[in-house]
Order: structure tokens, then sequence, then C-alpha cells
């Protein structure tokens, strides 16, 4: 119970600071709205390969930049560790009676609330833009909280190299080395049957793949596919579970280094 | 220089009914080899004010995060507010409070709103929380800046802001990390009002560190001067005043190259001991200063050094402070003050 009313408490902190600084979704949301109209443009002519399963480029590549931006949206999170760790705030409360899961699970439900708000800013893009969703609210649904699992796996990620390397170059070096060859691996723009065999091996392991397929679950058929749905969605809980505890872990590393 | 033995008490604190803080041989190497603590022991009572006085480096802070829990000791133990800081890590976090050399507000958030986490924390709710948060921004004088975002705060309201931040919940027993670095005179002089206060009003116990003499002096019941890793000296100020036998002489030289032959001359002139250098000045004790000086100043004409002043004064705890870590000074200095 505590232990509950402590995750809200971090989590209303970092929500109300987040408030402050409205224009941050914004910043944030200019990579993927580049890519969005950018990519949407360039390739729109490559549905008409065999394999996309869809006539429309924008359809077929919204989900993909939706979760695209949630995994970002997590990889940076570990910037936000490392600043709390420089002003000592986070020494503060780690001598105080807050757990340690509810100071990451309080940042990962205010990362998991600011995905949500890109996503549906991003969907609407998309919609404006040509993209259809068949699978209708249950789609949209099931696509944003794909999101928001990926979010809260690569932010515990990088919340834990926040806390054992300590340093905001490491969390770019993460970013820049990890998660973005991580959107290449996978059919965010590129449908499966068109990547190089390796690629699409690679992909099939790849969690931003998995939340992408779930997005993507009902192309022309106007019912999901339940079963992809949640296999791909037990994959992302299991992971998102596993990250927080591994972050959750880190505290220890860092307090072995003060 | 000898090192005198450590505490007294401290080692032999089994009955610790009475005490708020026990630590025991506390010993912490840092990754990397640093030794920061080398058989630290301290003891402090319920309800009292104990100052940790040292060089940069000695292990003040060291001791203070083992202490609070957020490091840990290579070995040794420790007790706070009766819990083993290893086995019982979370009774402790709930006894203390703990303000870090660093200030540490969050930035974004408003004083009140700082303040307010921070006691909701430990379970501070609604009504009594909003009292509470009042009063001490009232009594603290930051009462109309508690709207206002901590990041636009001066050196000096963040600190106090920091301290209560420190004090919300009412803990048992109380780190405060030189809590006065930073602070203009007049803020000093009213934290150390507040801290009396709530050291006597609360009965809290409180375990600070300072650079300041005058802040222990003032303050602490008991101080330990802590170098290198361990306690060299503990007492009252007065104890330790005290165990300075009569007055420090203090010669400053016209030319300060030749400070060793000084050291050389005074050392076997009856009646001063304890011949020390430090920052071009030679300091000595002397039963009565008065009747020492003639001597002394006569004994440096004779050897041809030029003298600047000369002054006789009290003990004061600087004495002290200089006979026990004096001559490492400059060898803390070089250790390097990070962190
Ligand atoms: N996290 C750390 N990693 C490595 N070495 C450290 C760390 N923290 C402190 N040290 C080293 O341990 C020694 C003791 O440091 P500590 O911070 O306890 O000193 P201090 O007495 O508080 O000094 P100051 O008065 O400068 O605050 C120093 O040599 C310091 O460089
Ligand atoms: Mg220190």
């Amino acid at each position: 119970m505590t232990a509950l009313i402590h995750t809200l408490d971090i989590a209303g902190r970092h929500l109300r600071n987040f408030s402050r600084q409205p224009w941050y979704i914004a910043f944030s949301l200019v990579q993927p709205i580049i890519y969005l109209l950018l990519f949407g443009a360039l390739f729109k002519r490559v549905v008409e390969l065999p394999g996309f399963n869809t006539g429309s480029y924008a359809t077929y590549l919204t989900p993909g930049i939706v979760a695209m931006s949630a995994l970002f949206s997590g990889g940076w999170l570990g910037v936000t560790v490392v600043s709390d760790l420089d002003r000592g705030v986070l020494d503060r409360f780690l001598v105080s009676p807050v757990s340690r899961s509810a100071l990451i699970t309080g940042l990962l439900i205010q990362t998991g609330l600011v995905t949500v708000i890109q996503s549906l800013i991003l969907i609407g893009l998309g919609v404006l833009v040509g993209a259809r969703f068949a699978g209708g609210v249950a789609q949209v649904v099931v696509l944003v909280a794909a999101a928001v699992l990926l979010t809260a796996i690569f932010g515990a990620l990088s919340c834990a190299v926040a806390l054992i390397v300590r340093k905001e170059e490491s969390i770019i070096g993460v970013v820049q080395f990890l998660l973005l060859p991580l959107t290449f691996l996978s059919s965010v723009f590129m449908a499966p049957a068109l990547m190089p065999g390796w690629i699409r091996q690679v992909s099939r392991f790849n969690p931003l793949n998995w939340a992408v397929e779930i997005g993507r679950s009902a192309p022309e058929a106007a019912s999901l596919d339940w079963s992809l749905v949640l296999t791909r969605g037990a994959g992302l809980v299991a992971l998102a579970v596993v990250a927080t505890w591994l972050a959750t872990r880190a505290f220890g590393a860092y307090q072995r280094s003060i | 220089m000898t090192i005198q033995a450590a505490p007294r008490e401290a080692a032999a604190a089994s009955n610790d009914t009475d005490l708020a803080i026990v630590a025991h041989n506390l010993v912490k190497t840092y990754p990397g080899g640093v030794r920061a603590l080398n058989g630290l022991s301290l003891a402090v009572a319920t309800g009292t004010i104990f100052a940790l006085l040292g060089p940069n480096g000695a292990g003040k802070s060291t001791t203070v995060k083992i202490l609070t829990t957020l490091s840990r000791p290579d070995s040794g133990s420790a007790r706070v507010a009766g819990f083993d800081v290893v086995a019982r890590p979370s009774s402790v976090r709930r006894a203390i409070g703990y303000v870090s050399q660093k200030a540490a507000v969050d930035p974004e958030a408003t004083g009140r709103e700082n303040l307010s986490l921070q006691g909701r924390i430990y379970g501070l709710r609604g009504r009594e929380l909003r009292r509470r948060v009042d009063e001490l921004l009232e009594r603290i004088g930051l009462a109309e800046a508690a709207d206002r975002v901590a990041g636009t705060y001066s050196g000096g309201m963040q600190r106090k802001l920091d301290i209560l931040m420190g004090l919300i919940h009412r803990p048992k027993v109380l780190f405060l990390d030189e809590p006065t670095t930073g602070l203009d005179p007049e803020a000093r002089a009213e934290l150390w009002a507040e801290i009396e206060r709530l050291a006597r009003e609360e009965r809290l116990t409180i375990l600070l560190t300072t650079h300041y003499l005058e802040e222990a002096d003032r303050l602490a019941a008991r101080v330990a001067i802590v170098d290198q890793g361990r306690v060299v000296v503990e007492g009252s100020p007065e104890e330790l005043k005290g165990e300075l036998r009569g007055d420090t002489i203090r010669v400053e030289l016209a030319d300060g190259a030749t400070e060793p032959r000084v050291q050389a001359v005074l050392e076997h002139l009856p009646g001063v001991r304890d011949v020390t250098l430090q920052d071009g000045a030679v300091y000595a004790r002397a039963n009565s200063g008065g009747q020492a000086i003639p001597v002394v100043l006569a004994a440096l004409e004779r050897a041809g050094i030029p003298v600047a002043a000369a002054t006789v004064a009290r003990p004061s705890l600087d004495d002290v402070y200089l006979r026990y870590v004096g001559r490492s000074f400059d060898a803390a200095g070089e250790k390097g003050t990070e962190r």
C-alpha cells in the first residue's frame, strides 16, 4: 500500500515537472513527425510492391512511427535519472522510506502517460496524411498500449544504464548505438517480406517489432488478430517486468560506488 | 606528530540505549583504492549535537553516507537510532533526516512542492502536512518564496530549503553535512540558532560535519577531529581546548623561507612547546604567553631571523585543530577535494 502511494507520489512529481515544460512534447515529436512525413512521401509508392498488404504507405508507416517514438521516449529516460543523481535528489530519496521500485515505476508511469499523448498526436497526424485504422478504436488502443510497454522496457533499461554509468553521454550512446539500429532492424519502414533474410530473422526478436506488429494487426480486415496481439503483448509485458527489476537492482550498483 | 587514542567512549558503547549513533571501526575503500575511512569510531548521546571536524578528504561525508545507509562500510559496524545500518536500513531510514553536503532540491519544483513531497514520503498527508510545511517555511524565512520554483532560489535559500526537507518528518537523528557552507554570516548565525533550538526542543540528535571551528565550538557538545579516515581526538570543545595547556604564540616571519630554522631555534627554548608551521607563521604553546614572548623574540633576534609580528592568544578550537591536523593540511590538499 505504502509502495503504491509512493509510486504515485513519485509519478506526480515527474508529471508536475513535465507539465512545466509542455513544449518538450512538441520538441520530442519533431523527429517522428519528420520521419512520418518525409519517409511517407519518399516511399509512398513502395506499397505497390507485394508484401505490404495495404494500398497506403501512411497506413503501413503510422503504427511504426508511433512505436519508434515510444522507443526513443523510453531511451532518453536515463537523462532524468542522471540529472537527479547530479542534483543529489536521488540520494535523498535513497535514504528515505521510498522503495527503489517506486522510484523507477513512478518515473515509468509519467513517461508512459507522455507516450500516450505523443502516440495519439502521431496517430492523428497519420490519419491526416491518409493512414487508416481498419481495426478501429480497438486497433488504436492496442497500438498505444504496446507503445507504452515499449517505453517502459527501454525506459527502465535507460534508467539502469544511468545508474550504472552515471553520465549523460552514456545515455546518448545507448540511444545512438542501440535504438537507432533497432529501428532499422524492424518492420517500421519496410515490409518483412522485402527485407534481407538476416534482418527478418533479427527483427523477430526485436521488441520494437512486436509493438509494430501489434499496431498493424488489422491490416485490411475489420477485426484484430488477437492471437498475435496477445502473444506479442505478453512478450512486451515480460520484458517490461524484467527491465524494471534490472533498473531497481541498478540502485545497488550506484550505492556501491558512493 | 602523535596520533592520540581516539574516542574514549565509542568502543565501550555496548549499552546504547542513550546513544543515538554508535560507529565502531568503520572502514571504507572506494573503487579505485582510495581508503576514505580507516577504522573510524564514534558515539553520540541522544539529544546532543556532535560535530565532525576535519580537512578536505578526511572522510566526514563518507561517514555520514554510511550512517545514513546511502553507502556501505567494507567492515566495522554502526547503529543509528538503535538499528544496525547494514542489517536494518529501512528502520534507520525512517528515523533519520539527511542533509547532504551539496544542496539536493528539485529545481523544477517550488519550495512548497519540494517540502510537501518529502513530507508525503514519510506519511504526512492533508491538513497536517500543509500545516507542517507552512510552519517550517515561516520559521526559516522562506514563506515569501515558497511558491517560486526552487531553481530560482539563491544558494543560501536552496540550502535553507534543503535543511527543512531534512526536518519535515521530525526525525530522531539528523545528519547535516556542512550545513552552513555557502551561507552569509547572518544566515549562518540564524541557522545556528535554529539548529540549537531544534536539538533542545525536539530532543533531536544531530551529527554535523564542518570546516568551521567556530561552528563546532558554538553548537556541539562534543567534537571529533577526523583526519585520514579516523578520529584523531574527541571530546567536548572545553576538554579539547583544556588539553592544550597555556597560550598560543604566533610569530609571523618577515621572510617565510627561513621557517624550518625558526622551528629549530624555538624548539630548544624553555617553556615553549608544540612548535608547528602554518601558512608562513610559526605557532608554539607556552604556559604563559606574556612571559614567553620576550624570550622568543630575543632568541629569534640572536639567530638573525626577522619577525613581522608576534601575538599571544588564549587557546581556541583552531589550535586544537592545528595541533592534530595542522601538519597534514598540505597533504590533505593534495589528495584533492573531488566530491
Ligand atoms: N564516490 C567516491 N569515489 C571515489 N572516491 C571517493 C568518493 N567519495 C569520496 N571519495 C574519496 O574519499 C576520501 C574521503 O572523502 P569524503 O568526501 O568523505 O571527505 P570529506 O571529509 O567529506 O571532505 P570535504 O571536507 O572535502 O567534504 C577522499 O579522498 C575522496 O576523494
Ligand atoms: Mg564532505
